[in-house]
């Protein structure tokens, strides 16, 4: 099979996972389902937690398993905007004052420069490691935030932190689940294109190479630590703003977000779906959702049984589900 | 007085760590393998001292058990699942056995439910003893030190000392001669993880004592023990041992003195509030800390 021929099949199968995604939360809607509209944007956020850690994971060849610090910190900063914003209080007034905010559009920028500078932080420690250094490493720093998280008292501690309103987004009533679910599945759609954009960009190609095969690349004269650093602040980023949007979801964020639990759900979505596969986390994240919603009803221990499941798919079918599908496993 | 209870609470949580962090680095270094379904096994240990102490009412019988169980459970997982990761990238290892903890954890909620159990102490081994200084200390925390360190002497022993040991140290080296030279490298293997994981049984045993058996306790163990051995150097015995040690001796001091020391600068509450936070940081913090200054860790050769 010829190398375009397999792209465009990949390509097809991208977007037809991403239609399957809207298709479901919108007959749901038609067919007056909103619990079902939910499960779907709750879906499509896990998604896009996913196609953000699959840009440091698949592309990048970094197996953090921190990235719940990211996904929780998007989620802090979104609760104590808008809790900051219902009470009337400043967030900060030293040293400059920074005013709540109860807009999306607010707070997404926050949110992403939260999130920046710690992936900028965990990031550069971390990357002095390598293999499997760098995977407890990544899990450590995030188990830093969570026990942060838990004994920070004025944010709700280990209670978590509830806001009563959803955030606002100009020309949309974010209370209704379609239009969520149109918020969601947007910010997925672009953080896809903005993966598919970098992993074909120079920046990107240069990344895969790093990992497949660094010594060649450095002799090439460029540094893989500075190209990965770059990679895991773009997938926190796109992480951060999932978080954001998980906490938009429940109005409540807690230590749970920050997790080591969430670490793996996350990786989860990616290796379900499949690594390196541009809707690989999309697949991933819907089968999971599904198999919660039904594993559940068969059974209080579905963890259980999703466990045995994920255990056969690492052993028999490491391409995950997409590597069953056309377009094959990823080409490396 | 504080001062000094607080370092004894400190050496043993250190021991008990250093029991879990030992078989986690002896089987990252023999066998390449990062292994999440670690703290299951501690997990399991408790459990099964748990239930055969309130069967049988003897504590020795119970940490029996816990050892059997835990070696057993180790064995099959070994032959059923472990075996065909160690060929496999790291990912693929983490995943295969975060879904072992999802299996284990959910299947022990099925078998014993929800509520947590409780262990009783031995008679022999409870009450306090008065020690030099006259501080009262609990005679089992004491016995959980003694264990730690005998472990810790043990092992030396064992990998240094006896042919098993010879081998363990050969197969870490180069698997593909003690292969050819004829030794039976697949159950030698699985006597290594059995190992780890009798270990980490029987941390689980003397932890159960102390607090509650419920479903869940291994993870946060879990972690803290690969803090341990990515600050010693993964795959070093004596690193897991000094670096247990450093991380309980920083957590149970921390968490004492922070506050207090805060409270000099700065309002009581306030003092609190960012003394217990960073006192529950401050081993990510050492960790961070010691991989600026050597990222394969203290006694790492390689990372």
């Amino acid at each position: 099979m010829g190398r375009v021929r397999r792209m465009r099949q990949a390509a097809i199968v991208n977007a037809a996972v991403f239609a399957l995604l809207v298709a479901v939360a919108l007959a749901a809607h038609v067919l007056g389902a909103p619990y079902v509209v939910t499960l779907a944007t709750k879906a499509a956020i896990f998604a896009m937690a996913g196609v953000g850690l699959n840009l440091a994971l698949g592309y990048g060849g970094m197996v953090s398993f921190g990235h719940a610090a990211f996904f929780g910190i998007g989620g802090y900063v979104t609760g104590i905007f808008a809790s900051h914003a219902a009470a009337g209080t400043p967030v900060l007034t030293l040293p400059f004052t920074v005013a709540g905010s109860a807009e999306m559009l607010g707070i997404w920028p926050m949110v992403m420069v939260v999130t920046a500078l710690a992936a900028m932080v965990i990031g550069a420690l971390s990357l002095r490691t390598t293999g499997v250094y760098f995977i407890m490493v990544t899990l450590a720093f995030a188990q830093m935030v969570y026990y942060f998280a838990i004994s920070w008292r004025a944010y709700g501690g280990e209670d978590g932190l509830s806001f009563y309103v959803r955030n606002s987004f100009p020309g949309l009533n974010t209370f209704a689940p379609i239009q969520f679910f149109a918020i969601a599945a947007a910010l997925l759609a672009l953080a896809m294109g903005f993966v598919a954009l970098v992993t074909r960009s120079r920046f990107g190609l240069a990344l895969q190479a790093a990992r497949a095969n660094p010594q060649r690349v450095m002799a090439s004269g460029i540094r893989p630590f500075a190209l990965r650093l770059t990679a895991f602040v773009l997938s926190a980023v796109i992480v951060g703003l999932a978080g954001s949007l998980y906490a938009d979801l429940n109005r409540f964020v807690s230590p749970a977000m920050l997790s080591w639990h969430m670490s793996g759900e996350i990786m989860v979505f990616v290796i379900l779906g499949g690594v390196g596969r541009l809707a690989g986390p999309v697949a991933g994240a819907g089968v999971f959702i599904l198999l919660e919603q039904v594993l559940g009803g068969v059974s209080d221990y579905w963890q259980a049984l999703l466990g045995l499941l994920l255990l056969a798919i690492v052993l028999y079918a490491p391409g995950g589900i997409l590597g069953l599908l056309p377009g094959g496993r990823r080409h490396v | 007085m504080l001062l000094a209870e607080q370092a004894l609470n400190g050496l043993q949580y250190g021991m008990m760590l250093f029991l879990m962090a030992a078989g986690l680095t002896l089987v990252f270094g023999v066998m390449g393998l990062i292994n999440l379904a670690h703290g299951s096994l501690y997990m399991l240990g408790a459990y099964a001292c748990a239930w055969v102490a309130a069967a049988t009412g003897s504590f020795a019988l119970g940490l029996a058990a816990s050892l059997a169980a835990a070696a057993a459970a180790g064995a099959v997982v070994e032959v059923a699942v472990i075996r065909r990761l160690y060929a496999r990238d790291h990912l693929e290892q983490v995943l295969a056995t975060f879904a072992l903890i999802l299996v284990f954890s959910e299947g022990t909620r099925w078998v014993f439910g929800s509520f947590p159990l409780y262990l009783t102490l031995p008679g022999a081994l409870s009450g306090a003893v008065t020690l030099p200084g006259g501080l009262q200390y609990p005679l089992f925390r004491l016995a959980i030190i003694a264990t730690g360190a005998a472990v810790a002497l043990g092992l030396w022993l064992l990998i240094g000392r006896t042919r098993l040991g010879i081998r363990i140290r050969a197969g870490e080296a180069d698997r593909e001669m003690v292969a050819a030279l004829g030794v039976d490298i697949a159950r030698l293997y699985t006597m290594v993880f059995a190992l780890g994981a009798a270990l980490a049984g029987l941390a689980g045993a003397l932890v159960g004592t102390i607090q509650s058996v419920q479903v869940g306790m291994g993870e946060p163990v879990l972690i803290l023990a690969f803090v341990v051995i990515v600050i010693g150097g993964i795959g070093s015995i004596k690193g897991a041992f000094v670096a247990a040690l450093l991380v309980g001796l920083t957590d149970a001091l921390g968490k004492a003195l922070l506050p207090s020391l805060f409270a000099r600068v700065m309002e009581a509450s306030a003092a609190n509030g960012i003394g217990a936070a960073l006192g529950s940081m401050l081993i990510y913090i050492l960790m961070a800390a010691v991989l600026i200054w050597r990222p394969e860790g203290l006694y790492g050769a390689r990372a």
